[in-house]
């Protein structure tokens, strides 16, 4: 074997060209690593974040040329480009892992029955104890407020566009708007009703002020899931439907709209999941209240996000923690029905549509 | 409100085409089919019913739109006429003030220099990272990776910028020196006051870029997963390396989706709010050195300064807002026009 190897090699036309080894890129990261901590702890660098990124660096340098010295330039290019995208992959694993670790161990300690089942009423900026009733109340109102006009108006345009407009000029112009409407930022939503709703009709901040500017930002994505689920259904089903003499309507709302079910659930659950923590709209025509206010057309009231960022800008040690342990109630609230929403498109997608 | 019901109004008319007359609509049901004349009729006005109210949907989507830059353009008129600087080119924000003084320059600068930041650092990361899952990372664990990403995609910006304020803030001090020292010739990192809080539009630049990183990571994802297994093995059988079939199959199919994916992540970072309002240490100046704590964004100004404001105040906030609106508008209808064009010449639907 040895002298086929080495007999080959000399008549320079190889089959197999020569390769690293498959432990390489495990010794090469620990020499990264080492060399990093060494440069680090000898130049004196405080930062961490400077370890990591010289240590990144020195890793796909020695992967680059350790390659090209072995396997030639065109593997060494492979080689770094392998290299920088583990790179890439567990650099950015870090801060969001951190995100999600100082939130988890920040946030755990704070929360309690006495944090979920009380409002901040009579509690004072440098005094443990209160919690986020009243928000978690104002997020639920007003989100639900938000989803009870943003879902039927958005599945209706989705099957506007879907089953009628078919590439008509209103159905070409809603769909541009839609993609425009994504792209409004929420402080934008929010100015908006502040401006027509606010100053212009003079009506009081109230938790459905709020949950109008969310229904804006709820609807395009409503609008954009629900098209692709209606694109999804077969058109055998509709026209079975339809030669069996049922009216259009009807085999919309008894054929289509039930077999994209699933899906169009999954889509209104997510975009509830990304209208929970938006914070601008609520800031400016919620307002904000430390009690307890379970009508959402009078006064105003507070919301999980709203309620991390009065915490946060309080700035005392208390009301930071309080504010971590909102972010976490809110990060669960979140990953629950981003989960919630999954597990219905599994359990309910379409037979055979499915991957 | 007249124009879009207008539009809507032929196609339900060349539909029916027995519908001007009332009496002969009625009629026309009972024509071919006598048995089924009550199915028959109460379909014509179900469907006519369940058509008006989703094509009146449609249109109040189009009614909302018009609404937003409607009341946002009346009331920054009504700031701006009130205006006593320039709105384009003041740097300051002095709406409390008598005389009141107020523009834009600062604020779309700081807009603007932020997202880019954030876009230069996320992207290229991104695409990384949706790479690896799509393509590099051990099939067993791609997607369980996938749902993570899209986990952390939902994430509230409120977290992203409370962990920005209070965890990565104390940590940029020692890149902020480092940067400043060794770059600081580059003008953009140069610092005018080393040692201050790293409270600057970088930091900024780098909590927004990572509060993107999942949102363009999950779309890319997606496109890059689509990519025509025949491609991909095409480029492998006639020798490729791994990363040449990555960059003659994956990438020019993925193209439009990476574009747009970016858009959609630079409309994110232009647009918000949060996790800016909580890192940054504001003030209304020109400043291009990114790591000086000044300087502010559109949406921050927006959010702090509300609170503060009454009339004229919150007109100019509004007018503020526009002006953003504006700004995600181009971005938006660039990504489309690029997609669009993109689409035409890419083979990649073959």
């Amino acid at each position: 074997m040895s002298s086929l190897a080495t007999s080959s090699r000399s008549l320079s036309s190889t089959l197999t060209e020569r390769r690293l080894p498959r432990w390489m890129p495990a010794a090469n990261l620990v020499l990264a690593v080492l060399l990093a901590v060494a440069i680090g702890a000898g130049f004196g660098l405080s930062s961490k974040l400077q370890w990591c990124l010289i240590g990144a660096i020195l890793f796909v340098a020695i992967q680059y040329v350790a390659s090209t010295a072995v396997e030639g330039r065109r593997h060494a290019k492979n080689t770094m480009a392998t290299s920088l995208v583990w790179v890439a992959f567990l650099l950015a694993l870090l801060p969001l892992i951190s995100v999600l670790w100082m939130t988890i161990s920040k946030g755990i300690g704070v929360i309690n029955a006495n944090f979920l089942t009380h409002s901040m009423n009579g509690i004072a900026i440098n005094q443990d104890g209160g919690g986020l009733y009243h928000a978690l109340i104002g997020t639920l109102e007003q989100v639900g407020l938000a989803a009870l006009f943003a879902a039927p108006v958005g599945i209706l345009t989705a099957v506007y566009l879907v089953e009628y407009g078919r590439g008509n000029k209103l159905s070409k112009a809603v769909s541009f708007f839609v993609d425009v409407m994504t792209g409004v930022p929420s402080i934008v939503a929010g100015l908006f009703v502040l401006s027509f709703w606010i100053i212009i009709l003079n009506m009081p901040f109230t938790g459905f002020a709020g949950s109008m500017a969310l229904a804006i930002l709820m609807l395009p994505v409503v609008v954009r899931s629900t098209e692709e689920m209606l694109k999804l259904v077969p058109n055998e089903l509709r026209e079975a439907s339809l030669a069996l003499g049922v009216p259009k309507w009807l085999t919309i709302t008894r054929v289509v709209l039930p077999t994209a079910l699933g899906g169009i659930t999954t889509g209104v659950m997510l975009a509830v999941a990304r209208i929970v923590g938006e914070t601008a709209p609520i800031l400016m025509l919620v307002f904000g209240a430390d009690t307890i206010n379970m009508d959402p057309f009078n006064n105003p009231q507070s919301s999980l996000p709203l309620f991390v960022w009065t915490e946060y800008s309080r700035g005392t040690d208390q009301s930071q923690a309080r504010a971590w342990g909102g972010a976490l109630v809110l990060i669960a609230l979140v990953m629950v029905l981003n989960l919630v929403a999954r597990g219905i498109a599994r359990w309910k997608a379409p037979k055979g549509l499915s991957r | 409100m007249e124009t879009p019901r207008d539009t809507s109004a032929p196609p339900s008319g060349s539909q029916n085409p027995q519908a001007p007359t009332p009496h002969l609509a009625g009629s026309s049901p009972r024509r071919g089919r006598s048995s089924l004349s009550d199915a028959g009729s109460t379909g014509r006005r179900g469907d006519a019913i369940f058509k008006f109210a989703s094509s009146g949907s449609g249109v109040l989507l189009l009614v909302i739109m018009a609404a937003i830059a409607a009341f946002l353009t009346v009331r920054a008129v009504s700031a701006i006429s009130a205006d006593h600087g320039n709105f384009l080119t003041t740097a300051d924000w002095q709406t409390q003030a008598d005389p009141i003084t107020f523009g834009i320059a600062a604020i779309a600068l700081g807009t603007v220099l932020s997202a880019l930041i954030a876009m230069v650092i996320a992207v290229p990361v991104a695409l990384g990272i949706a790479l690896f899952i799509s393509h590099y990372a051990p099939r067993r664990i791609a997607q369980g990776l996938g749902y993570v990403v899209d986990l952390l995609a939902a994430v509230p910006s409120i977290v992203f910028g409370l962990w920005g304020a209070l965890f990565l803030v104390p940590h940029m001090i020692g890149v902020n020196a480092w940067l400043n020292q060794y770059f600081g010739w580059t003008f953009i990192f140069h610092q005018n006051e080393p040692g201050t809080q790293p409270r600057s539009l970088f930091t900024v630049g780098v909590v927004l870029a990572i509060m993107i990183l999942p949102i363009i990571t999950a779309v890319t994802r997606e496109i890059f997963l689509q990519v025509p297994r025949a491609h991909e093995e095409a480029a492998l059988a006639l020798g490729a390396t791994r990363w040449e079939m990555v960059r003659t199959a994956v990438i020019p199919f993925g193209r439009s989706g990476i574009i747009s994916a970016s858009m959609l992540g630079l409309g994110r970072a232009l647009g918000e709010t949060m996790a800016v309002a909580t890192v940054l240490s504001p003030s209304y100046v020109i400043n291009f050195h990114v790591l000086d704590p000044a300087g502010s964004t559109i949406a921050q100004t927006i959010a702090s300064q509300f609170g503060e404001s009454q009339g004229t105040g919150r007109d100019a906030l509004i007018a503020a807002g526009l002006v953003l609106f504006v700004i995600t508008l181009l971005v938006n209808g660039g990504a489309r026009l690029i997609i669009a064009r993109r689409k035409e010449y890419s083979g990649a639907d073959a």
